[in-house]
């Protein structure tokens, strides 16, 4: 994203360019206010998730064992030391959602990393070669397309032992099978375009073609699909926190957060509503980033 | 099949239809039951809606307490070798009479026979149903207690032991113990469809089964034939609503009367609710943290009691419970006879804690701590409490890693004799008898069992409680319980935590409710007033 | 059409193959075992952990045991529960119109509201009309669903008092079980309460659960009709005057329609992982709680059994997508 937006100071760019690309491509994308507003906000929560360490009043795991639960500070019982209040053993709520961001960015990260990956790995192989390299994958996705995501999710933390990097690993095989249909599909749109025809004729291997003439061509979709999949790995690491099979505490994941303080719901909301609410904040900001997107990338949306 | 339940269910509504004024008590159970003979299941989610409401036992815990008082059998002898045990049985005791069966006799001897015999005879057809896995009959080696059962005439029961066993008549009292028909379930082996004693149960107790639509709901009627009498409410239905969140919330809005397990943080403002009443009592139950006291550096009674002494238990009580339990010091919890109140707790004072490791030559300890990933009745929160530990551990220099896994697994793990660390457990008692605690959780014979997990086997504790298990007299056994608990303070091989208390919320209106110290959720003798 | 079904049938041969494979798997690579979970604190010896494990059949070699559960599935026997005895087929059939019940009137929730908030939003693009329904919808879709449900109880149930807080129908009405559907057994039974109950009761799950496919649908529908709209002939159509305006409208619905289809067959999935989640939240008896429960008492044959159930109806529900989408739109089937 930092790309992207250093590239706005450019001058005047030749069209055919990437820098013309990338400047088009910045023009639509900031046409739509929401998903600057974001982009910004996006910006915002990572900004804040590097700088924890100073930005945060307190250590996430400090107990302060004569403040538990203690409610924000516009409560008469609340104070500024404690501005979203505590949870049950006295550690900030703000303080930890602020770590909290570190943590659930950088696990929906990586789980977008390692689907993408795979996807695109798998999808291209799909495409490009066809026959039974075709069946077989897309034969394995469709199994896994079969269950209830979350259920496979769930299993597959148990069965790696419930974790921070399990969590990780049994989200983004959840998602892996959408990267390959929609990179299989892009290759297969593409494979028999002119230009790849050309590449071909002039010598390029396998490898050359699937990763370096058919891939950027097959970018686009899968752009739009990784934001879509980052908010999803967030709601799902979140949904399995709440059943109890996420990051385990005392890990201030903000999913497991709001698992621990179910049991607060009725007596002590702050410690639930926030973690819940933070959630639905930034998936809410990364899917208006990705509609953004979608619109700047895909040649059908754009305004005419 | 189909028919009969056709046939229970167009019953059901016509019974549900005609009483106008009938009175309903809604209770929001926490589960659903694995199934309708307490025989086959362990879980007290199961027994609540089986042997609690349906069934009676020749003896039973009088309620509110753990004494032992007349149920089927309005008295026995003991013989003085102890070894014959005599029940008179009630004459006035039917079975329920429903659409599914009516009963041509009173309960006699036969069915109390029936009952144990379905459990030890490898021939009876419920044996063979159930392969045999009659969990809790086997766990206490019933069958190898029991000789032989003889009727001695039709009212008449007489039970010959092996041995002699101080406690065999309490645990008569206990669910698994609760009294078939033989007539019943002898129909329905001659219909070939034995199973249907599990789905359509007919027992002597207080409420009859009417039907149960999986996972949501259980409806029963009052026994209009109960031999102590009819109950004062007609219907019970058990409305299953797993989270408590969502149990309190209807409890608030009127779709419960009664509810059992609250979230201990919802106690206060279920207190200050004018509709709700909040009974409450102390569990019978206990919750710890095992040393593995065969490792080093916690072989040594030193090391423990500097770790005890560093951990900051009242925290515990107050973050994990919520302030629903009381610190523990003894490993028996203080409603039980022969509790030693006059044992000292090792104060919390990690200054102390510090120096003590310092003189046993302990330096930069890095030890384990097991948290089950489960919640229990003893421990809401294992998790909580571990990280509430490994910050107090961390001010007296000592490094605590977190380990959890899956509940079996975590068992299976912790009954391993090798396994690394200290392990937060606990245990519910069975009957009122310390020996069930002691003896079950401390003795040399738990050794490399999950009973046994801080592996303590230490001479002078074992001859206490060994002697104490043979005794009869109660004064004698308790005195050495006393001294029991004496040496496991010293000794230490647990950091004992808590005992948690139990917290029952109903609506104002509903009277006659008592808390089973056993853990059990009883509704015989509730009413609701109007 | 009929070598397109024809084709479409053979590829779930091996899918359903793998499908019994990885449920088979699924749980005996779960770390624990229901032996030692019904055992609890109170262990268990090692004789009876044996013979039980006879008795459940898991001391033999794991290709038997699969061979087994294959064999039996073909005979449409599932094996019992180890944990209630009775067997699995019909434990999983006494919780499954529940979930059915459920996931119809969420996507209807989400079908009645978000096709028509879709397509106004895409006729008054840009409108500040259109922003709030992208907005919402948006919102919707990024919800965090089981915290959605909470907060809902929170609101309706407990401040105000308007909706149950669970359960399937008021325990004043016992109606006897026919189809499972409490709304239309109720029907049957001719008894307006209950049928009025159950409604009742129905309201708040089916809103959580259908809030992510309303989101969904609002936002393709927009989306769908855009691009028609978009199209010169219908800007020409839109020029000329309202009655072909019109026209052209009914015939952009379809077309969304279409897509709508599409998007209802990929939700069935989702719906049934949401339905997990919502089940638990308002202890709806369903399969999905029930599939947590026998996960987490390791009851091996409730959850291969379950587990081979469900991904066999979510297939057919998706082959059901792919036919009816190939009948409106013949292009596809090639």
């Amino acid at each position: 994203m930092s790309q992207v937006i250093s590239s706005k100071g450019s001058s005047a760019a030749a069209p055919g360019t990437f820098r013309y690309q990338l400047k088009s491509f910045w023009s639509d994308f900031s046409a739509s206010r929401g998903a600057l507003f974001g982009l910004i906000f996006i910006a915002f929560v990572l900004l804040v998730a590097l700088l924890a360490p100073w930005v945060a009043p307190h250590d996430p795991a400090m107990q302060d064992r004569a403040a538990l639960l203690v409610p924000p500070v516009w409560h008469a019982e609340g104070s500024w030391n404690y501005i979203l209040g505590t949870d049950a053993v006295g550690r900030d709520i703000l303080s930890r959602l602020i770590f909290g961001a570190r943590y659930s960015l950088s696990i929906s990260a990586m789980v977008v990393v390692i689907s993408m990956c795979g996807g695109i790995f798998l999808g291209l192989l799909a495409g490009y070669f066809r026959g039974w390299v075709e069946t077989v994958i897309t034969r394995v996705m469709d199994v896994v397309l079969a269950f209830p995501s979350l259920l496979l999710a769930l299993g597959l933390v148990a069965i790696l032992s419930p974790g921070l990097t399990s969590a990780m690993i049994a989200i983004a095989m959840v998602q892996l099978p959408y990267f390959v249909r929609l990179t299989r599909a892009a290759v297969i749109g593409e494979k028999n375009r002119e230009y790849v025809t050309a590449s071909r004729l002039a010598g390029a291997g396998h490898m050359r073609l699937m990763f370096n003439t058919l891939l950027p061509n097959c970018m686009a979709p899968l752009i739009v699909q990784a934001t879509l999949s980052f908010s999803t790995a967030i709601l799902d690491i979140a949904a399995l926190g709440f059943l109890g099979m996420g990051v385990q505490p005392p890990t201030p994941e903000w999913g497991a957060m709001l698992a621990n303080a179910r049991e607060f719901m009725t007596s002590a909301y702050w410690a639930v509503t926030f973690p819940g609410l933070v959630i639905l904040l930034t998936v809410l900001m990364i899917n208006l980033m990705g509609d953004g997107l979608r619109d700047a990338l895909d040649p059908k949306m754009k305004r005419s | 099949m189909k028919k009969t339940l056709l046939a229970a269910g167009v019953a059901a509504m016509m019974m549900s239809a005609t009483p106008v004024m009938a009175k309903t008590l809604v209770y929001c159970s926490e589960g659903s039951p694995e199934g309708f003979d307490p025989s086959l299941y362990t879980t007290g989610t199961t027994f609540d809606a089986s042997s609690k409401t349906i069934y009676n036992r020749l003896v039973q815990f009088k309620p509110g307490t753990t004494e032992l008082e007349p149920a089927i059998a309005k008295s026995w002898e003991v013989s003085d070798d102890g070894l014959e045990i005599t029940f008179h049985l009630r004459d006035d005791v039917d079975f329920q009479t429903t659409d599914y069966f009516t009963p041509s006799r009173p309960l006699n001897a036969d069915d109390v026979i029936w009952t144990f015999e379905r459990q030890m005879d490898k021939d009876n057809p419920y044996y063979k149903l159930a392969n045999g896995s009659f969990e809790y009959f086997q766990s206490m080696s019933m069958g190898e207690l029991i000789k032989s059962i003889e009727k001695v005439d039709d009212h008449t029961v007489k039970f010959v032991l092996s041995e002699p066993n101080a406690p065999f008549v309490a645990n008569l009292g206990m669910d698994f113990a609760s009294i078939h028909s033989k007539e019943y379930e002898e129909q329905l082996v001659d219909e070939g469809k034995p199973e249907m004693a599990n789905q359509q149960p007919i027992g002597t107790g207080p409420f009859q089964f009417l039907n149960y639509q999986e996972d949501a709901a259980i409806r029963y009627q009052a026994n209009p034939d109960y031999f102590r009498g009819k109950q004062p409410i007609d219907n019970l239905v058990f409305a299953i609503t797993p989270d408590a969140q969502v149990r309190y919330q209807k409890l608030q809005a009127g779709e419960c009367q009664v509810m059992p397990f609250p979230n201990p943080a919802d106690v206060d403002s279920m207190k200050q609710n004018d509709d709700i009443q909040v009974l409450q009592e102390a569990g019978l139950n206990v919750a710890y943290l095992a040393y593995n006291t065969t490792q080093k550096p916690f072989d040594k009674p030193e090391v423990r009691k500097a770790l005890n002494m560093a951990i900051n238990k009242q925290a515990i009580i107050d973050a994990v419970f919520q302030g629903a339990g009381q610190t523990a010091k003894n490993p028996i919890p203080p409603t039980m006879w022969s509790y030693n109140d006059d044992i000292q707790d090792d104060q919390y004072d990690p200054d102390k804690a510090k120096q003590m490791l310092a003189d046993a030559g302990v330096k930069n300890l890095e030890m384990n701590i097991w948290a089950m990933p489960v919640q229990r009745p003893y421990m809401p929160n294992a998790r909580r409490t571990a990280e509430l530990m490994q910050s107090d551990l961390a001010k007296v220099g000592v490094t605590a890693n977190i380990v959890t896994y899956e509940w079996g697994e975590y068992l299976k793990r912790a009954a391993n004799k090798d396994h690394d660390g200290a392990v937060i457990l606990g245990w519910t008692g069975d009957n009122g008898d310390p020996d069930n605690f002691m003896g079950t959780l401390l003795s040399c014979a738990g050794v490399g069992t999950s009973n046994n997990v801080a592996e303590f086997c230490y001479q002078p504790f074992e001859d206490l409680i060994q002697k104490a298990r043979t005794l009869d007299d109660q004064d004698e056994r308790a005195k050495l319980y006393r001294q029991a608990q004496e040496v496991f303070k010293e000794q230490a091989p647990w950091d004992t935590l808590a005992h948690s208390t139990v917290f029952m919320p109903m609506t104002k209106n509903v009277t006659g409710y008592t808390i089973d110290p056993l853990g059990g959720h009883s509704f015989e003798g509730v009413d609701i007033e109007e | 059409m009929l070598r397109f079904l024809l084709v479409k049938l053979a590829q779930l041969v091996p899918t359903f193959i793998g499908v019994t494979i990885v449920a088979f798997a699924f749980i005996r690579l779960l770390p624990g075992d229901p032996i030692l979970l019904m055992a609890g604190e109170r262990g268990i010896s090692a004789e009876r952990y044996a013979q039980l494990q006879s008795q459940f059949g898991f001391d033999r070699p794991l290709i038997v045991q699969y061979w087994d559960f294959l064999s039996g599935l073909f005979r449409g026997d599932l094996g019992n529960s180890l944990v209630t005895h009775s067997p699995v087929i019909h434990e999983f059939m006494s919780r499954f119109p529940a979930t059915m019940e459920l996931s119809i009137f969420a996507l209807a929730f989400a079908v009645i509201i978000g096709l028509p908030a879709g397509v106004i939003a895409a006729i008054r693009r840009g409108k500040t009309l259109d922003h709030t329904i992208v907005g919402i919808s948006l919102t919707g879709y990024s919800m965090p669903i089981f915290w959605w449900g909470l907060l809902l109880i929170m609101l309706f149930s407990g401040t105000l008092g308007w909706t149950p807080v669970s359960g399937r129908m008021s325990f004043i009405y016992f109606i006897q079980p026919v189809t499972g559907f409490m709304t239309i057994d109720s029907l049957i039974a001719g008894d307006w309460g209950a049928f009025l109950s159950a409604l009742h009761h129905l309201i708040l799950p089916a809103i959580v659960l259908g809030t992510i496919p309303l989101a969904v649908i609002a936002r393709q529908t927009r989306s769908s009709m855009l691009e028609v709209l978009g199209e010169d002939y219908v800007r020409t159509a839109r020029a000329k005057g309202l009655s072909s305006y019109r026209v052209i409208m009914v015939h952009t619905l379809r077309n969304a329609l279409i897509s709508v289809i599409t998007v209802i067959g990929l939700q069935v999935g989702l719906l049934l992982a949401g339905a997990i989640l919502t089940e638990t939240i308002f202890s709806w008896p369903g399969i999905g709680k029930w599939m947590i429960d026998a996960i987490s008492r390791r009851d091996y044959p409730s959850v291969q059994g379950g587990l081979v159930l469900i991904a066999f109806i979510v297939m057919i529900v998706n082959l059901l997508v792919d036919v009816a989408y190939g009948v409106v739109n013949p292009r596809i089937r090639h």
